[in-house]
């Protein structure tokens, strides 16, 4: 009969009209800026530098200025300069870092690249969104210390990749002492043999024998 | 007006009573000035205010029908968005083309909102409130708004611009296309009721059958096909969807709005709604009952507050449709008028004829009556309704092997 | 009485009225619809000559949204790319990182483990959906009716969105496949959310298809409107659900059977009269199509690894040589084309983009309808402007 399509599409009108007032899928706007919705875990917006500690952003960043995300950056946003001099990072190991490390979040297109690139987990994505600026050309720059934030606001942001990443660099420093440990203790056992002939060395006890790194 | 009965409530009364207190010290021929200008001024207010909820409303209405909320920034609810709209109408520059027909240019929203503003004056909202009470008053109206047209046409020649032209002319083919179905929609109405005269038509659907069931014309086989067609041609004759080619956006040519701006563009819109509002006042008035009440138990309501609750329903139906349905283009929308409108109105002539020789019949045979009205008017549009849609229809589909 | 004559380079931004040589016929009106225009799908001009209400004449013009991506590709590494194919079919960024993968790895030889393949084939199908389901409501907003299925069919794709945030980490940009899988594990709470989303689409269909398929004013608007022959669609080099509604039964994941498609129990709905109405519903009927695809893939996918182990991240330097991956994406068939001489950026990079070359018979789809129809026979082509113009 002419006409039932159209009877048939108010009908399915009036049932949206009416749940839009009982059913929350039938009203899915969430007022911005009252009520945000919850952003997931996985989102990512501008990279950000990661430091260990709060206190001390600059001297504890995880960054070594190898440079690889400068080079695999899709449009080259990001520009580094090495230091000249070293410091120590946060195993205590003599690292060179960045002195410069711009990034240009108006070109920057959030692909990621630079962070599945970096060997020591020094650059992750951030979740901000709300960097609105009212000046067109040095706003946006972004240097170390605006891009530096500590690993405790890399927990709250992402939760099980913090962790993931906290327990793999914990995993690794602990191979990294006992390495050097046993180094240690092999340097000192191939310094202390000269010196050996004038004592009797009792069987097993006196010299030291390398560990085995368990 | 029509002097009050002592048996009409107070509620029913208020109306008069409160400009009897205004006027009722003026001398005679100035009291009749008087109570005539009160007439026009609370009409304007009524519904100037109808049409600043009315945008409210569908601005809400539509967006609740897809799944948002519709305007709630300015005041509580959005309540207050038909006045920032206002302010921001009223506050935007008039250009006017160089090249333009100043005098025309100026004159078409004006004449096309005074024409509409005009329709008012006939309809009753209540059982003492109807402005003027003319013995041709139906005829009035359906003039008053085919004078709208010649706005329209004005609106796109005095613009001198092609777009508006060939929108204005376009506009011009839909309404007067669409003028047909709507006057041939209420002769059946004036056959049966015997008057013109819009007080009379609603006196004679005052009754109610076995005590409850009202006598309104859109109960009957004739007035439900009538209403039917009013109302569909109400629709395109105010522009609205799915008529509402001449104002559309994905258009290519800007209608024949395009050189208005501002308050004139204001009295554009505010023209199309009180179109629609006068379209569905009259509607009420020939097949809904008028200002009657649905059941002699609710009589105790008010007579404006009934009329008031079917022309915000009609109104609410209008909005209802334009959230729905896609538009018509303009050949299909033509075909439609000439090819299917005009017909089914013709032959409900011939149904209402019967109808009213067949008025005296009594008993078994009025079930007959019955049965003949209602074969009458579904079967020419079923008939009618196939062959319209004779190229287009729901397909089944094959899927490759 | 041209105004500024017809200069290809420089053509009129209004209208004028030029007069044909024929003085029977009169004048022909001349108009530029676009680049600015509420229904052209982005930045797309075409040039439309009419007579009267009928069009005789019409000329599109691209590249307004040309950003140079092959030459840009000749010039970055195979993996700095991935995230330039995002934004080609903006819509679909899944299917094409897929297809540039898929011709990476054909040029690499490289092989993707199953857990990755069934991975992509949920994300394309998921992409799928979204983009059908958005072009639903863009022709139905073109045909005028305000908004409102437009806003419903929003409403689901959001759904799918958020599926693809959660997973990648972007709405649109996704960024997600690597030469030889994927780059992040779908956890199986994702899994399960894929299939709360996939076990209601059908009733959102449901009720999608009561509101207007059934509609007599959308069925006068579409059907008999821009026929599109076999003969013509084929000769023509047309591909996608515009094929597809035209009466041939051609699509690639039937045909190569990449990916493990050919694991996989769907049909291919055709059309029988190649008009607009043809083309939305083979669309709607491929949304179920690629449900039933879902929830067979969701039953099935093994856990494992989803990278290759041969595959190195970063240095990639193929072996010289040339291939051609292609996908059957939601538009039509996207294929990318990649020349490799050795070093870590391809010597020549050439995507083939669906909706340019389904573009190609828009002319032809026209002529002889009115400017009303022009605007909805556009929108069932279904174009993208990013891959049009790249």
């Amino acid at each position: 009969m002419l006409g039932s399509g159209l009877l048939q599409g108010l009908a399915v009108t009036a049932k949206n009209f009416v749940g839009s007032f009982h059913d929350p899928k039938r009203l899915t706007t969430v007022e911005y800026p009252e009520k945000r919705t919850v952003l997931p875990e996985a989102y990512r917006n501008f990279p950000f530098l990661v430091s260990e500690k709060a206190e001390d952003p600059m001297g504890t960043l995880r960054c070594v200025a190898c440079q690889i995300c400068e080079k695999e950056c899709p449009p080259q946003c990001i520009y580094i300069e090495k230091s000249k001099d070293k410091k120590p990072d946060a195993t205590g190991k003599m690292q060179i870092y960045p002195a410069v490390f711009l990034i240009d979040s108006s070109v920057c297109m959030n692909c990621q690249i630079c962070v599945e690139v970096c060997p020591f987990d020094a650059i992750k994505m951030d979740q901000v969104f709300e960097i609105a600026t009212q000046e067109r050309f040095h706003a946006l720059l972004l240097d170390r210390e605006q891009l530096a934030k500590p690993n405790s606001y890399f927990h709250s942001i992402r939760p099980s990749e913090a962790a993931e990443v906290d327990g793999r660099l914990a995993a690794e420093r602990k191979v990294a002492e006992e390495k050097a440990k046993a180094a240690a203790l092999a340097k000192a056992a191939a310094q202390a043999k000269p010196v050996a002939p004038k004592t009797e060395p009792a069987p097993g006890a006196a010299s030291p024998k390398p560990q085995n790194p368990a | 007006m029509m002097p009050s009965t002592p048996q009409d409530s107070l509620l029913e009364r208020a109306p008069q009573l409160l400009r009897d207190l205004v006027t009722s010290h003026l001398p005679e021929p100035w009291r009749w000035f008087a109570n005539s200008l009160i007439a026009m001024i609370v009409i304007l207010a009524v519904f100037g205010l109808l049409f600043a909820a009315l945008t409210l409303v569908e601005r809400k209405v539509l967006g609740r029908v897809q799944n948002r909320p519709g305007p709630n920034r300015t005041g509580p609810f959005g309540l207050l968005q038909p006045i920032a709209d206002g302010i921001k109408m009223l506050s935007k520059e008039d250009i006017v083309p160089r090249d333009a027909d100043h005098i025309l240019h100026f004159l078409a929203p004006v004449i096309l909102l005074a024409s509409t503003v005009m329709a008012f004056a006939v309809i009753p909202y209540g059982r003492h409130l109807v402005p003027v009470d003319l013995d041709a008053a139906v005829l009035y109206f359906f003039a008053v708004g085919a004078t709208t047209e010649l706005a329209v046409f004005m609106a796109g020649w005095s613009s001198h611009n092609k777009y508006s032209l060939l929108a204005a002319m376009r506009a011009l083919a839909q309404l007067i296309s669409y003028e047909l179905p709507l006057l041939l929609s209420w002769v059946p109405v004036v056959m049966i009721s015997g008057t013109l005269s819009t007080t009379g038509i609603v006196a004679a659907q005052s009754a109610w059958k076995w005590g409850w069931v009202p006598t309104w014309n859109v109960f009957t086989p004739w007035g439900f096909a009538g209403f039917a067609v009013f109302m569909v041609a109400a629709l395109a004759e105010s522009n609205r969807s799915p008529f509402d080619l001449p104002e559309a956006e994905s258009e290519l040519i800007a209608g024949h709005l395009t050189e208005y701006s501002g308050c004139k563009y204001v009295f554009f819109f505010m023209a199309e709604y009180f179109g629609m509002t006068a379209l569905s006042g009259m509607a009420v008035t020939l097949f809904l009952g008028g200002w009657h009440a649905p059941l002699p138990s609710l009589e105790f309501i008010p007579s404006y507050a009934w009329f008031g609750a079917k022309l915000i329903t009609l109104l609410v139906g209008f909005i209802w449709i334009r959230a729905t349905f896609p538009r018509l283009r303009i050949d299909q929308l033509t075909r439609f008028a000439w090819k299917f409108l005009v017909p089914l109105a013709l032959i409900n002539l011939g149904t209402t004829a019967f109808w009213s020789l067949s008025f005296g019949w009594t008993g078994p045979l009025q079930l007959v009556r019955w049965a003949v009205a209602i074969v009458l008017v579904v079967v020419p549009f079923i008939v009618m309704g196939r062959r319209l849609s004779s190229g287009v229809a729901p397909r089944t589909y094959s899927y490759a092997t | 009485m041209s105004l500024t004559g017809d200069s290809p380079l420089f053509p009129s931004g209004g209208a004028h009225v030029r007069a044909v040589n024929d003085e029977f016929h009169g004048d022909l009106l001349e108009v530029s619809m676009g680049p600015h225009h509420p229904s052209t799908h982005g930045v797309f001009r075409m040039i439309v000559t009419l007579d009267g209400e009928r069009i005789v004449k019409l000329k599109p013009v691209l590249g307004y949204l040309h950003r140079n991506h092959e030459k840009i590709g000749e010039g970055t590494s195979y993996l700095a790319s991935m995230p330039y194919t995002d934004r080609l079919d903006y819509l679909n960024a899944m299917t094409n990182n897929w297809a540039y993968a898929l011709s990476v790895e054909r040029l690499g030889g490289l092989a993707v483990p199953e857990r990755a393949e069934y991975l992509r084939i949920i994300l394309a199908e998921l992409s799928r959906l979204q983009n059908h389901v958005c072009l639903a409501g863009f022709l139905l907003q073109d045909t005028g009716a305000s908004g409102t299925p437009l806003m419903y069919a929003f409403r689901e794709r959001e759904t799918i969105l958020d599926l693809f945030e959660s997973l990648s980490g972007s709405r649109m940009m996704c960024n997600y496949q690597r030469f030889g899988g994927c780059r992040v594990d779908a956890s199986p709470e994702w899994l399960g959310q894929v299939s709360t989303l996939v076990d209601g689409f059908g009733a959102f269909l449901d009720e999608f298809e009561q509101l207007i398929t059934g509609n007599e004013i959308l069925m006068s608007r579409t059907q008999g409107i821009g026929v599109l022959k076999a003969a013509d669609a084929v000769a023509a080099g047309i591909t996608g659900p515009l094929l597809r509604a035209a009466g041939v039964g051609y699509d690639i994941r039937k045909v190569d059977g990449y990916g493990l498609y050919n694991r996989f129990n769907f049909r291919v709905p055709l059309g029988a009269h190649g008009d607009t109405y043809d083309r939305y519903m083979v669309r709607i009927l491929e949304m179920r199509e690629s449900i039933t695809i879902l929830q067979q893939a969701l039953r099935d996918i093994p856990t494992g690894p989803i990278m290759d182990p041969k595959a190195k991240l970063r240095g990639f330097r193929p072996k010289p040589g040339e291939s051609y991956g292609r996908i059957e994406g939601p538009k039509g068939e996207i294929g990318f084309y990649l020349i490799s001489d050795g070093s870590a950026n391809p010597y020549r990079y050439r995507v083939r983009p669906p909706s340019f070359v389904n573009l190609t018979v828009l002319e032809d789809l026209c002529l002889g309808h009115t400017i009303a129809d022009s605007v909805v026979i556009l929108g069932s082509i279904d174009i993208v402007l990013g891959e049009v113009d790249r």
